[in-house]
């Protein structure tokens, strides 16, 4: 397995943007799928990177890592590539706002088309696109909804920590303040 | 026929035949038959037969009647999705790769008037990708999924005569391999192609490269393997226009001319590079700068996302 890490650097955009990049370059040269017939069991078409029956057509899994706890496991294969994200997840709250807000989407993963219903161990979502995704959808849209994804979630949990915080300051403000 | 018309398959499970009317094209024919993906389809010019080859392991000889295309069931015996179709040069046989990891070269039977087909079974391991004829009738190429191309014997007796002998080899009973080349990183093989004389071998493969073969006789090693490697998107297809020009096109939506000889090959020019300002607006645009989108996703301006995270405070203000 491989791994790319971006380089150390200081302030935060500085190092999201070579992370994001490697990401999306990669997601590019991946997203190369073609229909591809299932050569073990007659007259299916399953995603070669779920199955792991044929290992011919099975790239090399990649991870871009931005740090211990940011990265990105992405898989390629003949006819379907499996991207896993793993989310900044800095204390015990932020690991439970993360694992409510990943559950939340992956309960309605059909709604959200390429989502997976679990994400891999160690990985707190995965995403699966399959060549019917890419037949369907505009490759580089596709490309642009997992960057997307990976730059909003970030913040969409730093904001439920701080609206958490606020309303739990205030609530104990106002318990509190019946004994002033 | 006489370039008017075209045989098309809109990724289902029919084939479509246009006629060239005017300055449209025209649906003239429904070919129906098959219940799964149509893999590949291939017109034979002279003889007016179309074949159709699909994932549900079935192949049909379509042959034109007053009542339209009447199909003719292929005996292929594979048991996986048949993945490409190709008519002999000649016309009296075509050969089917197939996710069983077989070729099936099929030939048409007399005696009981259908097309019965004999297999190459050896070396292949994996689903074999895409096939070209020789010009000699003989001849055939594969690509297979297992990162190999292929160049086999597909000689059928009392189909055909005896084949002159060519740099390939002389001696040529069905099934002889006669050449064996592996793509440089070990990329699945999209897409073989024999130039117009049939001595040189050109195949794309999805590690982005380009591989020219120069055999220089049976048994020994070729004259000149020459590969080529791309900072692009895997090509998907490629065809010799001449014995030292090619066009090759793929996943970076443009076609790509190569010229070269036995000393090297080499990249020429785009057919429709995106960039250049002349060309059409065809191929959808690159991934390399994101156009920001909207908001979609995005729940900071949600009305209902705002309600809530107003909800702390909203005790303390009543």
């Amino acid at each position: 397995m491989l791994t790319l890490r971006s380089a150390p650097a200081s302030p935060q955009s500085n190092t999201l943007r070579p992370y994001l990049n490697a990401v999306r370059a990669t997601l590019t040269a991946s997203l190369t799928l073609e229909n591809f017939s299932s050569q073990v069991v007659e007259r299916h078409n399953k995603p070669e990177v779920e199955t792991h029956t044929s290992p011919e057509v099975l790239l090399h899994p990649l991870v871009v890592s931005r740090n211990e706890s940011e990265r990105v496991l992405i898989e390629p294969s003949v006819n379907s590539i499996r991207i896993s994200i793993a989310i900044k997840q800095a204390d015990e709250i932020e690991k439970i706002l993360c694992h409510k807000f990943t559950r939340f989407m992956m309960m309605r993963a059909e709604g959200f088309v390429i989502l997976r219903r679990k994400p891999l161990p160690g990985y707190d979502i995965s995403f699966l696109i399959t060549n019917f995704h890419s037949e369907s959808m505009l490759k580089h849209k596709l490309v642009d909804f997992i960057i997307q994804f990976m730059e909003d979630v970030d913040k969409e949990i730093s904001e439920m920590k701080l609206s958490l915080n606020a309303r739990a300051r205030i609530v104990a403000e106002s318990y509190l303040s019946t004994f002033a | 026929m006489g370039n008017t018309e075209v045989a098309v398959c809109a990724n289902s499970n029919e084939a479509q035949i246009y006629a060239r009317v005017g300055d449209a094209w025209e649906l003239q024919h429904t070919l129906a038959e098959h219940d799964k993906l149509i893999t590949a389809i291939s017109w034979a010019p002279q003889s007016n037969r179309i074949v159709t080859c699909s994932q549900d392991r079935n192949a049909y000889v379509w042959t034109p009647t007053e009542n339209g295309w009447k199909p003719a069931l292929v005996l292929l015996r594979i048991n996986r999705a048949a993945t490409c179709v190709k008519w002999s040069p000649k016309e009296d046989k075509f050969a089917v790769g197939s996710g069983a990891r077989t070729i099936a070269v099929c030939s048409f039977d007399e005696e009981n008037n259908w097309w019965v087909s004999k297999h190459i079974k050896k070396p292949l391991r994996s689903t074999v990708l895409s096939i070209d004829w020789h010009p000699n009738n003989v001849l055939l190429a594969a690509g297979a999924a297992d990162a190999k191309a292929y160049v086999f014997s597909a000689f059928i007796k009392g189909v055909d005569s005896k084949p002159e002998p060519t740099v390939w080899g002389d001696r040529l009973p069905f099934g002889t391999i006669c050449g064996e080349f592996s793509s440089p990183s070990g990329g699945w093989v999209h897409d073989v192609a024999f130039s117009p004389s049939g001595d040189v071998l050109g195949f794309v493969a999805h590690d982005s490269s380009l591989n020219v073969v120069y055999p220089s006789g049976p048994g020994a090693p070729p004259t000149a393997y020459i590969s080529v490697k791309l900072t692009s998107l895997p090509f998907l297809n490629l065809a010799f226009t001449s014995e030292t020009q090619l066009i090759a096109a793929g996943h970076d939506c443009q076609p790509i001319v190569f010229t070269g000889s036995s000393s090297g090959w080499a990249l020429s020019h785009s057919l429709d590079d995106p960039t250049s300002s002349s060309s059409r607006p065809l191929t959808p645009h690159g991934t390399g700068s994101r156009v920001p989108s909207g908001g979609v996703g995005r729940l900071g301006n949600n009305e209902a996302f705002n309600m809530f995270k107003a909800a702390d405070s909203k005790q303390l203000d009543s």
